[in-house]
C-alpha cells in the first residue's frame, strides 16, 4: 500500500519535472485528434514510401495509348489519365514526390530561419534592426511570383534547384517567430550568467538559447510542413514545380484545367484533391496540438 | 505621427529600389534581349553589334539599370517579343479586370468576415461560434485552388449558374447595361472563391478581438448607463474592433496577387495573373519583368499604407 503511493508519487515528481519534449507528447496523446492525425500520418508516409519502393516510377509515367482516360476498374483502381497512366500509381508517386519535398523545404528553411532569427534576436540593437529590414523586405515581396520567375530561368532545372529556389523565399515567418522568441530569452539570469563566465556568443546561442526554445522550433516546422505541401502543389499545378516526368499531388490537379477532365472524368483529380486536403488537416491537427503543449495555459491535461 | 510616417517612407525607398535592382538583375539573366526577335537572323553580326551599340545594350550594368529605370518611371516597359507591341499597352488592357477582380474579391471577403466575426465573437462557446470555427478550420486548410476548381465544378458545369471563363460574354457592346451586367456575372464565381478562402484569417482575428473588447471597462460603463445589448455590440465594441481589421487592408494586397494568379488560370479570367503565367510559358521576359515590378510595387505600397493606418488607429504602434 505504501509502495504504491510511493510509486504514484514519484509518477507525479516525473510527470512535474517533464522536458519539453515529454509534455509535447502527453499533449498530444490526451488531444484524440490530433492522435488520430498522427497515426494517420503515419501510415500514409510508410504505405506511400513502401509501395513506391516496389512500384516503378518510370513504369508508372510511361504512356499508354491503348487506354487513354479509362474510368476506373479493376485493373485501374483510379483509372487512367490522358496518357493512359494508372491515375494510383501516380497519386501514390505523387504523394511520396509532395511529402518529401514538403519535408525538405520545411528542414532547410527552417534551418535558415532559426539560425536568422536567433542571431536577430540575440544580439538586438542596430544587428537586429538591418537583419529585420532585410525580412521585412522578402516577406512582403509576392512569394509565387518569384518562385515562377526563378524555377523558369534557371538553368538545367532540377528537383534539388526547386527546393532551394523555394526554400529561398519561405524562411520568414519562422525566423520573425524565433527572433521575438530570442529577444526574450537574451534577458534571462542563465544567458546573462553565461556572458559574465565569459561563454562564446556562438554556444550561447546554439547550446544554450536554441534547446531552451527547441519546442517552438518544433510545432513552427510541423505548422510549416502543411502549408508547404500546399504551396508546392499549388506551384506543380500551375506548372512550375516538378518536371511531368515527377508527378507531384498538383500535377494531378492540373488535369483538371482541362474542362472535360473537370467536368466528365473526377477520378482523375478528386483523389488528389482530398489527399493534399488530408494531408494538410492531418498535419495541422498534429501542430495545433503541440501550440497548445508549448503554451501552459491552453493544455488540455 | 509625421515622424513615424517619415521613418516608415525612409524604409520604403530602400525597399522599391531593391526590387527594381532585383528584377534588373533578373532580367539579366533571362535570355534574349531587345534586339531578340526582332532582327532578321541573315544581317550580318556587325551591322546587329553597331544597332547594339547605339541601343545602348553594350554598356556596363549599371549605367543599363539607369536607363532602364528612366524608362519605367516614364511607363515605358520595353516591347513585348511575342505580341510586338509596348508592354504598357498590353498591361493596360489586362489591369483593368484584375483592378475589379481585386475590388470584388475585397469587398465580398468584408461582407463575409465581418457577420461571421461579429456572431462568433458575441455568442463565443456556443453552437454558433463551433460551427463557425468548423468553417475556419477547414478553410485554413484548403488551398485555393482546390477550392476554385471545386467552385468551378459545381456551380460552373455542374448546375451552369455561372460562366466557366472569360470576363465578359462575346458579342456585347461595351457600355449597355448588358455588358455591364455580363462582367459582373463573370466577375462573382472567381472573386467569390478568393474570398471564402481568404476572409479566413479576419474571421479569427475579428472574433479574439471582438472577446478581448467584451471585458474591457467601457463596455461595463455602457451596460451599467443601461444601452440595450445590441447597442452595446454593434456601437461600442464593433467600433473598437473594426478598426485594426480595416487597416489590414493593405497586407491583404500580397495575399490577393497570389489569388489572382491562381484564380485567373483557373476561370480564364484575362488579367494580370493569367498574363504573367502566359508570358513566363512564353519567354516573354520583357512582360513578365513589368508585371513583376508592378505587383511587387503594389505590396510593398499596401505595406506602407497598412501600416500607416494602423499607426492613427493605433498608437503604440508609433513608439517603437
Amino acid at each position: 500500500m505504501e509502495l504504491d503511493k510511493k510509486e504514484t508519487q514519484s509518477q507525479q515528481n516525473m510527470e512535474h519535472n517533464s522536458t519539453g519534449l515529454r509534455i509535447l507528447w502527453t499533449e498530444l496523446v490526451r488531444d484524440k485528434l490530433a492522435l488520430v492525425s498522427l497515426i494517420m500520418l503515419i501510415v500514409i508516409v510508410v504505405f506511400v514510401y513502401g509501395i513506391s519502393f516496389v512500384m516503378d516510377q518510370d513504369e508508372i509515367v510511361k504512356v499508354d495509348l491503348f487506354s487513354i482516360h479509362e474510368p476506373p476498374s479493376k485493373e485501374f483502381i483510379l483509372g487512367t489519365d490522358y496518357g493512359g497512366r494508372d491515375v494510383f500509381g501516380q497519386l501514390i508517386i505523387g504523394t511520396r514526390n509532395s511529402l518529401s519535398i514538403g519535408f525538405i523545404v520545411t528542414f532547410l528553411s527552417g534551418v535558415i530561419g532559426v539560425i536568422f532569427g536567433l542571431v536577430a534576436g540575440y544580439f538586438g540593437g542596430h544587428i537586429d534592426n538591418i537583419l529585420m529590414r532585410v525580412l521585412d523586405f522578402f516577406q512582403v515581396l509576392p512569394f509565387i511570383m518569384l518562385v515562377i520567375v526563378f524555377v523558369s530561368i534557371v538553368p538545367n532545372y532540377t528537383i534539388v534547384a526547386f527546393s532551394l529556389i523555394f526554400t529561398a523565399f519561405s524562411w520568414m515567418g519562422i525566423a520573425r517567430l524565433i527572433r521575438s522568441k530570442a529577444l526574450q530569452e537574451k534577458e534571462l539570469d542563465y544567458v546573462q550568467a553565461s556572458k559574465t563566465l565569459g561563454t562564446s556568443h556562438f554556444k550561447i546561442i546554439f547550446r544554450e538559447v536554441m534547446p531552451n526554445i527547441s519546442s517552438l522550433i518544433i510545432v513552427t516546422m510541423t505548422l510549416n510542413l502543411a502549408s508547404n505541401i500546399g504551396l508546392e502543389s499549388g506551384l506543380s499545378f500551375l506548372g512550375f514545380g516538378f518536371p511531368e516526368s515527377t508527378p507531384s499531388l498538383g500535377t494531378l490537379l492540373s488535369y483538371a484545367t482541362n474542362p472535360q477532365t473537370l467536368e466528365n472524368r473526377w477520378w482523375i483529380w478528386v483523389p488528389a484533391a482530398v489527399m493534399i486536403l488530408v494531408l494538410m488537416l492531418a498535419v495541422r491537427n498534429v501542430g495545433e496540438a503541440l501550440r497548445r503543449a508549448t503554451d501552459a495555459r491552453q493544455r488540455k491535461g | 505621427m509625421w515622424k513615424f510616417i517619415v521613418r516608415r517612407l525612409v524604409i520604403t525607398f530602400p525597399q522599391l529600389i531593391l526590387l527594381s535592382v532585383l528584377i534588373f538583375l533578373l532580367a539579366q539573366a533571362m535570355p534574349g534581349d531587345a534586339l531578340t526577335g526582332l532582327v532578321d537572323p541573315n544581317i550580318d553580326p556587325e551591322t546587329i553589334e553597331e544597332q547594339r551599340e547605339k541601343l545602348g545594350l553594350n554598356k556596363p550594368w549599371y549605367e543599363k539599370y539607369i536607363d532602364w529605370v528612366g524608362g519605367v518611371v516614364q511607363g515605358d516597359f520595353g516591347q513585348s517579343f511575342r505580341y510586338k507591341m509596348p508592354v504598357t499597352d498590353l498591361i493596360e488592357e489586362r489591369i483593368v479586370n484584375t483592378f475589379w477582380l481585386s475590388v470584388t474579391a475585397l469587398i465580398f471577403t468584408y461582407i463575409i468576415a465581418v457577420p461571421l466575426g461579429m456572431i462568433s465573437g458575441r455568442y463565443n462557446d456556443t453552437i454558433l461560434d463551433s460551427s463557425i470555427a468548423g468553417y475556419t478550420y477547414i478553410g485554413f486548410a484548403t488551398p485555393l485552388f482546390i477550392f476554385a476548381l471545386v467552385l468551378l465544378w459545381i456551380f460552373g458545369f455542374h448546375f451552369q449558374w455561372f460562366p466557366t471563363g472569360g470576363s465578359v460574354a462575346p458579342g456585347l457592346e461595351p457600355g449597355t447595361l448588358e455588358y455591364v451586367m455580363s462582367r459582373i456575372q463573370h466577375l462573382i464565381l472567381p472573386a467569390l472563391s478568393i474570398a471564402i478562402i481568404q476572409t479566413v484569417s479576419t474571421v479569427q482575428y475579428l472574433r479574439s478581438e471582438i472577446v478581448d473588447t467584451k471585458q474591457k471597462d467601457f463596455v461595463i460603463t455602457a451596460r451599467a448607463k443601461g444601452a440595450s445589448e445590441s447597442r452595446v455590440y454593434n456601437r461600442h465594441i464593433l467600433r473598437n474592433s473594426l478598426l485594426p481589421i480595416a487597416a489590414f487592408f493593405g497586407y491583404e494586397i500580397t495575399m490577393l496577387i497570389t489569388g489572382t494568379i491562381f484564380v485567373e488560370q483557373i476561370f480564364s479570367f484575362p488579367g494580370m495573373g493569367q498574363l504573367f503565367i502566359e508570358s513566363v510559358l512564353q519567354r516573354d521576359f520583357s512582360v513578365v519583368n513589368a508585371v513583376v515590378l508592378l505587383f511587387g510595387a503594389a505590396a510593398i505600397l499596401g505595406a506602407l499604407l497598412s501600416d500607416i493606418i494602423l499607426s492613427m488607429v493605433d498608437p503604440r504602434i508609433r513608439i517603437k
